[in-house]
């Protein structure tokens, strides 16, 4: 039972493209990053427009936004970015379909990725906004009708901007979480943080040395986010209500 | 469209269901009974009065929730077998299959998830409870077991199943370590059978519909659990 450790590898030049091992990993996280955060616009969007639907009176609509948040969150991620990648192509018109799969290689990957990830944590992202608005007092939705407001007038100059200051711990959880996510897409052959760990173990076998250095990004990333979000947090405290609570890791 | 072959599905039902859903089924049962018992230990650790105690415990948990799942697959799948050749005093790391490896896996890591779940169960019981436990002389290993730990787990149970539920979905990734899960499993039909659109959408519609019958399940237990108490 012997172990050859190297610590040194991450100087080594790693087998392709000639930049060394430590490079090759922070070009993974590089990765990472750009589909956490391409999908987290997705997701902020696309998760305020369905929660927002949610908190409507109008029963079909909330309906809609119900079916929408379940079809996301039954179904296990690493299916969803198999729909994206190998079914999505093939059910377009084939002429779509063909332009999709000839696409050069970091790009095939990276936009169903972006694509499943951005759309399976909206469905999470909505959840927050319909528990963030519907934890308003309904004293604001009445003022807002007696200021002579419409629905969308009222939703826009007041019951987002509130809620969005107030649901921002969870939303921290949320991006902490789409991050980790993103290694999932190493599946669909995207060489981000994860895949490149694995890639560099394959080539090494130097597994110890590799997994940690990933270990200790994930953990620096997780780190980075939850302070920048604290710093978020305190300048956008609502006055008068109890949001002293910090983000907490994800649940 | 017009080429969507149902046949391949129906044929390779048995195997999907005998050798994938089983290995799904028995992995997230494993997990979720190992997951718990463990979980609920590191709660008990966390909410200890020993400092080295709740600062071990709080740092694993940290640790297993800030790292992505497939990182935890892989980590395990090499340090598994390194640590039980090392514990039998082997000359190489022990050859253990796909199954174990992933059964530990997510024990370990789904106990991290399980611990804050048991944590703020624990932490909901009334502090007269305790009180009253020590005032009838029950020591702490009773008053746990007999007074707080029943609480807790009865007040938490449908935040603990949904919490399964979410396993039952994340044991899908075992696929990369090769494992025939019933995602692995109709992987490798799709790929001999160069039937990737059936088998996938099949797979997500099973998937979809066990997680929503089970979720359902638990909102009403939830409901009963509520009117009981």
């Amino acid at each position: 039972m012997n172990y050859h450790w190297n610590w040194g590898i991450y100087w080594q030049l790693a087998p392709d493209g000639g930049e060394n091992y430590g490079a090759f990993l922070l070009g993974g996280l590089g990765w990472t990053l750009a589909t956490a955060i391409a999908a987290w616009v997705i997701a902020l969007v696309l998760g305020t427009v369905v929660g927002t639907l949610r908190t409507l009176p109008q029963h079909w609509v909330n309906r809609v936004g119900g079916a929408y948040v379940e079809a996301f969150r039954n179904v296990p991620l690493l299916v969803q970015m198999f729909l994206w990648y190998f079914v999505l192509p093939e059910l377009l018109p084939s002429a779509m379909g063909e332009a999709v799969k000839q696409m050069p290689p970091p790009w095939a990957s990276y936009f169903p990725a972006v694509l499943c990830l951005g759309l399976y944590t909206s469905a999470r992202v909505a959840e927050q906004v319909r528990a963030g608005i519907q934890s308003l007092s309904r004293g604001q939705t009445l003022a807002c009708a007696a200021l002579g407001l419409s629905v969308v007038q009222s939703y826009r100059h007041v019951i987002l901007p509130l809620t969005a200051r107030i649901i921002l711990p969870p939303l921290t959880s949320e991006f902490v979480n789409i991050v980790k996510n993103s290694s999932v897409a190493l599946a669909i052959s995207l060489m981000e943080l994860t895949a490149r760990t694995r890639a560099m173990q394959e080539f090494t076998f130097l597994t110890f040395e590799a997994y940690s250095a990933a270990t200790l990004l994930y953990l620096f990333i997780n780190l980075a986010s939850v302070r920048a979000m604290a710093w978020i947090e305190r300048r956008a405290r609502v006055a008068g209500m109890i949001t002293g609570g910090r983000a907490t890791h994800p649940v | 469209m017009g080429s969507f072959d149902f046949d391949v599905i129906v044929r390779s039902l048995p195997y999907l269901f005998r050798e994938g859903m089983i290995f799904t089924l028995t992995l997230t049962l494993i997990a979720m009974t190992g997951g718990i018992a463990f979980g609920t230990l590191l709660a008990m650790m966390r909410l200890s009065s020993r400092r080295g105690l709740s600062v071990l415990a709080g740092g694993y948990v940290d640790l297993m929730r800030s790292v992505p799942l497939v990182l935890v697959i892989f980590w395990f799948f090499f340090l598994v077998p390194w640590i039980g050749g090392w514990v039998l005093g082997a000359a190489r790391p022990v050859q253990i299959g796909a199954f174990a490896s992933a059964a530990i896996t997510f024990t370990m890591f789904e106990a991290a998830y399980y611990c804050e779940i048991m944590r703020a169960g624990i932490q909901s019981i009334r502090r007269g409870q305790i009180d009253a436990s020590y005032a009838l002389g029950l020591d702490y290993r009773r008053t746990m077991t007999l007074v707080v730990l029943p609480q807790a787990l009865r007040n938490m149970l449908p935040v603990l199943l949904t919490q399964t539920i979410v396993l039952f979905q994340d044991t899908s990734l075992v696929y990369v370590i090769s494992a025939t899960d019933f995602l692995g499993a109709a992987a490798k039909i799709a790929n001999r059978d160069g039937r990737l659109v059936e088998m996938y959408l099949f797979v997500a519609v099973v998937y979809f519909a066990l997680s929503l019958v089970a979720s359902h399940g638990v909102r009403r237990l939830q409901i009963r659990l509520a009117v009981a108490r």
